[in-house]
């Protein structure tokens, strides 16, 4: 820990890095990224005892646009990743971010493990309801009518509901953002990070180059018209019924953390011979 | 989740429908919440800061995506308002610059009045409409001010709003100037033959 | 200094090998493993390997056991003793069990005919009525009665026996009466058996010996090379390696973690090395297969880690519980693009502990996966082991002080080994990346900056001095055995075999599979004009992977064999008398 006491904890701007974003200008991922820093400014945290853990994708690109420490993994298996440095590093603050391809689709079965085992730590997915990077194809949250050259005339298939399996497999909060409010957002994040256990902030993060509609999200968004809720059954109720705009935090549960502990010895190493010794 | 009622569009072509414009925002601040000239001069000051800042990052955005033109002209706007943020400062007599809380100013709803939003650039905008976001940042600016120069209890924030919301009003006036002078979009501004490359 | 092998392995003295077999629920392994501990207490040198039928329980099951009073490595070329509580579906033993002339077979008379796969041999046969004598003890159990009769027949004392069965009985007393009584009905029967191979009496208690399997010794080198965070998901034959591990590594401040999938568990470690955690995943084939993606991973981000690969039958799922030499090419060159790796692999139950622990010291010294290329023989035999000898390395990383000047974490460096900024050291944050990147980590598709990444990860590990542990090079002659693993010790005793005829050969049984090191091969092969290369696998793997990236000298050879069955030691004597011939 940093024996710096004196200096003052670091404002938003100092958790950006000086490495330009490449994403397209008009996508929500530049305002997710100031809502990040300001989360991170608003619990006080310092850089360098956090960690930004990603997989693949335009909003995995995150981590190296913050001067924290990051991890730009492989497709799918940010959790993985970030799970396993949490554990073995408690001391850390560990956010992992993705989209809603790297996330739902080849992260999907990650996605219910995190959920369920309630590490503690924070997963953003930026989901825009298609594939970015690879040039738009459908992703699990893609209207079944969205025409691509993959899947002429729509996939036909239904909507993953990322909120309501983050809920049945566990997640211990739940919220739903829109980077259109950045501050709302930076508030969610910090919120997520303050909870213990496995907190998940989905944000609707248009994507003005695959789908430009999405333009038009920030006169579909409201706020959540109940406040949350610990109930997991009242949550399912709301969630599973809401229209995907309802913006908040929609479920906060009480469950403890997994966290083996780590760092206490109650063995030498020299002991465990004795298993083998004849 | 229903889809809405968006219209549905080939992916893969990069050719977006809509001009972006700049739109109206809510109030960001209860007026009433201001309690002294400090804090006043605290938003204020941030008010421009964190303008200036967003200019900056849309300045590198466009830079990023070689459109050096309009990056140039939000590095411009970048500098106007940092020099806002100084003038405020050197005004009320203070040289540090306000103790803010972490994470900085809650503005009530969104982020401050003279803040762009990055959701309204396109990477093939024109000064035009870089000039056009402005506008909209400078008049929320200059409402904002008008707001406290109406409604706030202290006679001594209330003389302070009035100059700036003045001095907003002047920069809007500016801007409408510098609209004049600049050649409004192409008709075709938003196309580009190339598809979209991936790199990842 | 390497430690050396205890001396007289698989060479000199006589041994006695012996089958027991038994359909479900017939305890011959229980009976096994008493056996192979009450020969461990009594001064000898053994080692079991099971064998038993695809059902989870009640299937058929064979304890082959090995006793002599110098360490051994390997299993026999054929048994002495072949005992059958019962002989159901034993018949799919029979490749396993290869028995002769001068064999026993001893069958409960109750039970049936042993099969004729057996019977064809012509061995010796005795009657022991197993079910009956069991049944007149009170509570008596078939497989202790067998346990006695074997005991007197390979000359382990009863009392030594007895001893065994009184510390790991957990039926209570009156099972505890029962068992004992069923062990002197079978020693008394067993006497009156005709005589088997004796070991001769060893000499009293020398060096402190351990009782292991490789799975356990490898869990054992894991944590003494300094890994505190596993993440796995059970596979066969390797799960033993995580049970070891579970609680090991919890009482050493660490922690052990059950992943969802293998792709969970290869990121999982990642994760946590990136943290400044040593860590290791243990996995077999098909795992391996599915963290090849995130290997490539640790090697471009430069992050270490160590892979247990315990090897088993290929392809795809493949032969699960028996042993394979297969999974070479995938572990040197099974990642896309150009990812070099280390690649490690012990050749003996025993070494399975200072291979893994060398592992991980490779690991962190060069920021690089690293897999260890153990398989089923090793992870699973149970063997009595001379205790390893400390070995003083454990993982050292290099790693960057807080606010150092212009931090680079891909700094080009003569060596190729940047030091790695640990999260929480302030002033040198920095993104680890799969994406070729700059000095600063920063994704690049430059050509120069590819070319730079690319030769420093390959020089890291060229550069590294292996010492001398990167193979045990034994003899002299201008023959030579080229093997890896589980090989070894068959060829070690086919070698001695051979000497004893007069004929002069040279063992090289390779540690360091990879990075190749040419030179150091072709220096331990000067005046070799006959290399035979053994290995278990069908296509050849290794003899391919020696000719491509090293010189041989003169006449090449292959022998191999896919599993399931392993290399015999009276094969490599024929290969290499009959070639000598030539």
């Amino acid at each position: 820990m940093s024996t710096v006491a004196a200096s003052a904890p670091p404002a938003p701007q100092a958790f950006k890095s000086d490495y330009k974003p490449i994403w397209c200008p008009g996508c929500g991922d530049y305002s997710v990224l100031t809502a990040v820093a300001r989360a991170f400014a608003i619990l006080e945290l310092r850089p360098e005892n956090v960690a930004v853990v990603s997989g693949i994708g335009c909003s995995s690109r995150i981590p190296a646009y913050t001067t924290c420490y990051g991890f730009h993994g492989v497709h799918g298996r940010a959790l993985a990743a970030g799970t396993g440095l949490k554990i073995a590093r408690p001391d850390l603050t560990v956010l992992v971010a993705g989209g809603d391809g790297d996330g739902y689709s080849i992260g999907g079965n990650h996605f219910l493990h995190a959920c369920r085992r309630n590490v503690d730590l924070t997963y953003i997915v930026m989901d825009n309801h298609v594939y970015g990077m690879t040039k738009g194809q459908p992703s699990p949250t893609t209207e079944p009518d969205w025409n691509s050259k993959l899947s002429p005339g729509g996939t036909g298939l239904r909507t993953f509901h990322p909120l309501v399996i983050a809920l049945a497999a566990g997640a211990n909060f739940i919220a739903r953002a829109f980077s259109g409010d950045p501050n709302g957002t930076a508030g969610m994040i910090a919120e997520a990070i303050r909870t213990p256990g496995f907190s998940f902030v989905e944000i609707l993060s248009p994507c003005v180059t695959f789908r430009p509609e999405q333009r038009e999200w920030k006169q579909q968004v409201r706020p959540a018209p109940v406040a949350s809720t610990d109930d997991p059954g009242r949550a399912a109720r709301r969630i599973i019924t809401d229209d995907g705009f309802n913006i908040g935090v929609l479920y906060k549960g009480n469950r403890k953390p997994y966290q083996p502990s780590m760092g206490t010895a109650t063995k030498r190493l020299t002991d465990l011979e004795a298993g083998f010794a004849i | 989740m229903s889809a809405g009622k968006a219209p549905t569009t080939t992916g893969g072509k990069g050719r977006p429908g809509r001009t972006p414009r700049a739109r109206n925002r809510k109030e960001p601040v209860a007026k009433s919440s201001v309690s002294d000239e400090a804090d006043f001069l605290a938003r204020a000051w941030t008010m421009e800061v964190e303008a200036a800042e967003r200019y900056s990052m849309l300045a590198d955005a466009m830079h990023e995506h070689n459109n050096r033109e309009v990056a140039e002209l939000f590095r411009k706007l970048a500098r106007i308002e940092q020099l806002h943020a100084e003038q405020l400062l050197e005004q009320n007599l203070t040289m540090h610059p306000p103790v803010l809380p972490p994470g900085g100013i809650r503005w009530g709803a969104g982020e401050g009045p003279e803040t762009a939003d990055p959701g309204e650039l396109h990477y093939r905008m024109q000064p035009y409409h870089a000039l056009q976001i402005a506008l909209a940042c400078e008049k929320r600016a200059q409402s904002f001010f008008a707001g406290y120069a109406r409604d706030a209890t202290r006679a001594a924030v209330r003389k302070a709003a009035r100059e700036m919301a003045a001095e907003e009003g002047e920069h809007v006036r500016l801007i409408e100037e510098w609209l004049k002078r600049t050649p409004p979009p192409d008709k075709d501004w938003e196309h580009d033959p190339d598809p979209p490359a991936p790199s990842d | 200094m390497i430690d050396r092998p205890s001396t007289g392995t698989g060479t000199k003295g006589p041994s006695v090998s012996l089958a027991l077999t038994g359909s479900g629920g017939a305890g011959v392994m229980t009976a096994g493993n008493i056996l192979l501990e009450a020969a461990a207490q009594s001064g000898w040198y053994g080692l079991m390997v099971r064998s038993s039928g695809p059902q989870i329980r009640g299937g058929e099951a064979a304890a082959l056991m090995r006793f002599a009073a110098r360490p051994i490595d390997c299993l026999d070329d054929r048994y002495d003793v072949l005992i059958g509580i019962d002989w159901q579906n034993t018949h799919r033993f029979a490749d396993e069990i290869p028995i002769d002339a001068a064999s026993l077979m001893i069958g409960d008379p109750d039970q049936g005919n042993p099969p004729e796969i057996f019977v064809k041999h012509g061995s010796l046969q005795a009657s022991v009525p197993f079910k009956q004598m069991a049944k007149a003890i009170p509570g008596g159990w078939p497989n202790m009665i067998m346990l006695g009769v074997a005991a007197a027949l390979v000359g382990l004392p009863a009392e030594t026996v007895k001893s065994v069965v009184r510390k790991s009985y957990k039926k209570g007393a009156e099972g505890l009466a029962a068992g004992l009584s069923a062990v002197d009905v079978g020693f008394a029967v067993g006497q009156t058996l005709p005589a088997v191979p004796q070991v001769p009496t060893p000499g009293g208690r020398g060096a402190p010996r351990w009782l292991i399997t490789g799975n356990e010794a490898a869990g054992y080198g894991a944590v003494r090379g300094g890994v505190r965070f596993v993440a796995a998901y059970p596979i066969t034959p390797t799960t033993e390696v995580l049970e070891w591990l579970a609680p090991a590594v919890s009482q050493l401040g660490g922690a052990l973690v059950q992943a969802e999938d293998e792709l969970a568990s290869i990121n999982m470690i990642i994760g946590a090395s990136f943290g400044g955690v040593p860590a290791l995943t243990a996995t077999a084939g098909p795992g391996l297969a599915l963290m090849t993606e995130a290997l490539g991973l640790a090697v471009a981000a430069e992050v270490p880690i160590v892979v247990v690969d315990v090897m088993r039958g290929g392809p795809s799922t493949g032969i699960p519980a028996k042993s394979e030499q297969s999974d070479l090419n995938i572990a040197v060159s099974g990642l896309h693009g150009d990812a070099p790796r280390v690649v490690v692999a012990p050749n003996s139950v025993a070494d399975c502990l200072a291979a893994t622990q060398w592992a991980v010291h490779l690991a962190e010294a060069m920021q690089v996966p690293v897999i260890v290329l153990s398989d089923q023989y090793l992870g699973q035999t149970r063997a009595v082991v001379d205790r390893p000898a400390d070995v003083s390395f454990i993982g050292e990383r290099v790693i960057s002080p807080a606010h150092a000047n212009d931090y680079r974490r891909y700094v080009i460096t003569e060596s190729g080994i940047s030091p790695m900024a640990i999260p929480g050291t302030p002033g040198v944050a920095y993104t680890a990346d799969g994406l070729e990147h700059n000095e600063r980590g920063i994704p690049s598709s430059q050509a120069p900056d590819h070319a730079a990444q690319l030769a420093k990860r390959e020089r890291k590990l060229r550069q590294h001095d292996y010492g001398d542990r990167w193979a045990e090079i034994d003899g002299e002659g201008d023959l030579a055995v080229v093997t890896f693993g589980s090989c070894t010790g068959a060829v070690r005793e086919g070698l001695a075999r051979a000497a004893e005829k007069g004929l002069k050969a040279r063992l090289v049984s390779m540690r360091l599979l990879a990075p190749a090191q040419p030179e150091r091969l072709a220096k331990a092969l000067q005046g070799v004009k006959r290399v035979l290369v053994v290995e278990q696998n069908y296509s050849g793997q290794f003899h391919r992977y020696l000719r491509a990236d090293f010189d041989l000298p003169g006449e090449v050879r292959s022998f191999r064999r896919p599993g399931p069955l392993p290399i015999r030691p009276n094969e490599v004597y024929r290969q290499l008398t009959e070639w000598s011939r030539a």
